[in-house]
């Protein structure tokens, strides 16, 4: 970096500049996709589940039974789509996958609830989804846990003439994400995958182009130097990025309500080191490519992949296996996930996070070195 | 004093020997030809010089630096055009021209006068606004020639500069590099069309990597052992054939003239028309001419120039 020459680096930044502002294809991607992508997955991916579609088949139909299949009904997780018949339909429904789970309450059900004997309540899913099926089946236990708990409250009240109450009270309160929203816990996430594939992208052509064009040759044949070239490069796509970060925040905190706890100076500075590590990342990678197509995609794959799959955004590092966790460590992203759920839901700061900043530095330094470095003043 | 001198400088791609110790001096001020057909190994001579590609062996001294170890500094004091058109352009030509000043840390102070000279010197001063990509092919290489002008190289490197430009911008071009030579600019420039290589000083014969002469164009031309003839016929494809197979001496075919390396003029004069009247061949005469360079190209050079 020695004898950094800011006249030369200015031009570049320059020149950068009024390419990106007299393509305003280029300029429209770079500002809307990703709000396009904040859009898709922001709404899309939703890992709350509601309104699981139901069949109910109540051979028995008597008040007991109405009741249990009206508590379904109110649950804000169950909707009630079809009313079977037979085995047949039941079945039917679900290889379609009109329902995602049957509850079959059988002709005695009635009865048996007003004797005071036990009955058995059968529940169909369609397991396919294991995920989504486990959570389902938790849901509908819980009903019917319930339902049953009233009748033998119901009944030991009848007998004893008194309340009983119960020896354990659950009572249960989430501290951060109070109403535990998976939207809240999505999108800060979302914002440190966006980041890094849109910074990649953005340069990842940059400097493959003047290969491809042939412009570097006449560029290497000048006193410009690696420092110069490649800072100048990152400037305007830095402006881009900071704009793409302050839009991404924007939408999370007024359109899905997403609030922020911790201070937004931090937001912003963390944000900064890492989109600068992220377009290195993307500029390495050009200089290496040497053609725009190779080098966007190689971009794509490299750091959406990573960010999307293994920075804990998606799937919790905690239950990979081992071997993927320590892969996990060298995924940028999943400091930079961490750090906004930090600071988004917990409203922590460096005494928390420190560790994860650290990191973030460290990666954008490394990233910025060996982009300069990548950056050979020799053809072949 | 040599501005640019070459020892014994190589460079191979593989198993290919693109360049195959060429050894050469230019002078101060001089307007040299590195001329060859394609694939001779002008570009990589080039490249070798303005210090952006390493030799496999062999050195360089530009203006007196090293062409490796003072690479950095030999970029300082040159001007170099690359073959493709290496200007940005969504850029404007007083943008570019701009941006190459102040690579070249141009001073501000006199700075828009050389600006103002250099388009006005290669006409480009009616178009400083427009968009480099939207100039004519000419206009582009002019532009070129400003970018690489605009910090007073003491020695501009031209790869092919003319290629594929029209007569009219081909002339305009070189009124320019004359000029240039006035200032005391040392050029070198390579090429493949051999007219052009006549307007240099001196030039150097490249072919296969090899420098096969070295001389000024008369002296080069003087290399041609024996007398050029030059036949007109009729039917002068089949004659061609014919005088080839004749063992006259090297036949080479122009347009409708045959051009004839005899070793000597009368004798090979004989030759020609015995040929011709033998094939029954109306011959319309046979003349000594002075070569021309295509002709060291055509008869000179080993199998394949050309």
């Amino acid at each position: 970096m020695s004898g950094l020459n800011f006249r030369r680096l200015g031009a570049v930044a320059r020149k950068e500049f009024i390419h990106v502002l007299r393509d305003p294809r280029a300029l429209g991607i770079a500002i809307v996709l990703p709000m396009i992508m904040l859009m898709i997955f922001g709404y899309a991916l939703t890992m709350d589940l509601d309104r699981v579609p139901l069949a109910v088949w109540d051979q028995s139909r008597t008040p007991q039974s109405r009741e249990l299949v009206a508590r379904f009904e109110g649950s804000r997780y169950f909707s009630v789509v079809a009313r079977p018949g037979s085995y047949g339909e039941v079945e039917g429904d679900l290889a379609r996958g009109r329902t995602m789970m049957a509850v079959v309450l059988p002709v005695e059900f009635g009865r048996r609830v007003a004797s005071g004997r036990k009955v058995q309540v059968q529940v169909l899913t369609d397991g396919s989804d294991a995920n989504t099926t486990t959570l389902a089946i938790s849901y509908a236990e819980a009903i019917v846990r319930n339902y049953s708990q009233e009748i033998l409250v119901e009944k030991t009240q009848r007998v004893t003439g008194r309340l009983p109450a119960l020896p354990l009270d659950l009572r249960f309160r989430a501290w951060f994400n109070t109403d535990m929203e998976s939207r809240i816990f999505i999108v800060p996430g979302l914002i440190a995958v966006i980041m890094m594939l849109i910074a990649a992208l953005l340069t990842s052509l940059t400097v493959a182009r003047e290969w491809e064009t042939g412009t570097m040759e006449q560029l290497i044949s000048t006193p410009l130097r690696g420092s110069e070239l490649i800072l100048g490069k990152l400037a305007p796509y830095f402006a881009i990025g900071m704009v793409d970060m302050l839009l991404s925040v924007l939408a999370g905190r007024f359109l899905f309500d997403v609030p922020i706890r911790g201070s937004l100076l931090l937001l912003f500075a963390v944000s900064a080191i890492y989109l600068v590590g992220a377009l290195s990342l993307g500029i390495l990678i050009s200089a290496k490519a040497k053609t725009q197509l190779l080098a966007s995609q190689f971009a794509f794959v490299a750091t959406f992949l990573p960010a999307f799959l293994l920075s804990g955004f998606m799937f919790d590092i905690g239950n990979m296996p081992k071997a993927l966790q320590a892969v996990t460590y060298l995924i940028p992203a999943r400091y930079f996930v961490a750090f906004l759920r930090g600071l988004y839901l917990k409203g922590t700061g460096l005494t928390e996070l420190w560790p994860e900043c650290l990191l973030m530095v460290a990666f954008g330094a490394l990233m910025l070195l060996a982009a300069i470095r990548s950056f050979k003043k020799r053809l072949a | 004093m040599e501005t640019v001198r070459t020892q014994a400088l190589t460079r191979r791609f593989g198993e290919l020997v693109a360049l195959d110790q060429l050894t050469l001096a230019v002078e101060e001020g001089e307007i040299f030809g590195l001329v060859g057909p394609d694939g001779a190994g002008k570009t990589t001579t080039m490249r070798l010089l303005t210090g952006i590609l390493e030799p496999s062996s062999g050195e360089a001294w530009v203006d007196g630096l090293h062409a490796v170890r003072d690479a950095e500094a030999i970029k300082d004091r040159i001007g170099y055009m690359a073959q493709r058109f290496g200007l940005y352009p969504d850029l404007t030509v007083q943008e570019n021209i701009d941006f190459y000043a102040d690579l070249y840390e141009v001073p501000k102070a006199g700075r828009s006068e050389r600006l103002e000279r250099l388009l006005a010197f290669s006409n480009l001063t009616p178009f400083r606004r427009r968009l480099a990509g939207n100039l004519s092919g000419g206009m582009k290489q002019k532009l070129g020639l400003a970018c690489a002008l605009i910090h007073t190289p003491r020695v501009l490197f031209l790869d092919e500069p003319t290629n594929g430009v029209d007569p009219v911008s081909r002339r305009d071009f070189w009124r320019i590099l004359y000029q240039l030579q006035q200032e005391r600019v040392t050029i070198f420039v390579s090429t493949a069309y051999l007219d052009e290589a006549e307007r240099c000083n001196r030039i150097g014969l490249l072919h296969q990597g090899r420098l096969m002469a070295c001389d000024t164009v008369d002296g080069v031309k003087g290399l041609l052992k024996g007398s050029l003839l030059e036949v007109r016929c009729e039917s002068p494809r089949r004659a061609a054939v014919l005088l080839r197979a004749g063992k006259l001496g090297s036949v080479a075919l122009f347009g409708d003239r045959i051009h004839v390396l005899a070793e000597d003029a009368d004798r090979g004069r004989a030759g020609v028309e015995a040929v011709l009247r033998a094939e029954g061949l109306a011959c319309h005469g046979v003349e000594v001419i002075e070569p021309t360079l295509e002709d060291i190209f055509t008869s000179a050079l080993p199998s394949g120039a050309a």
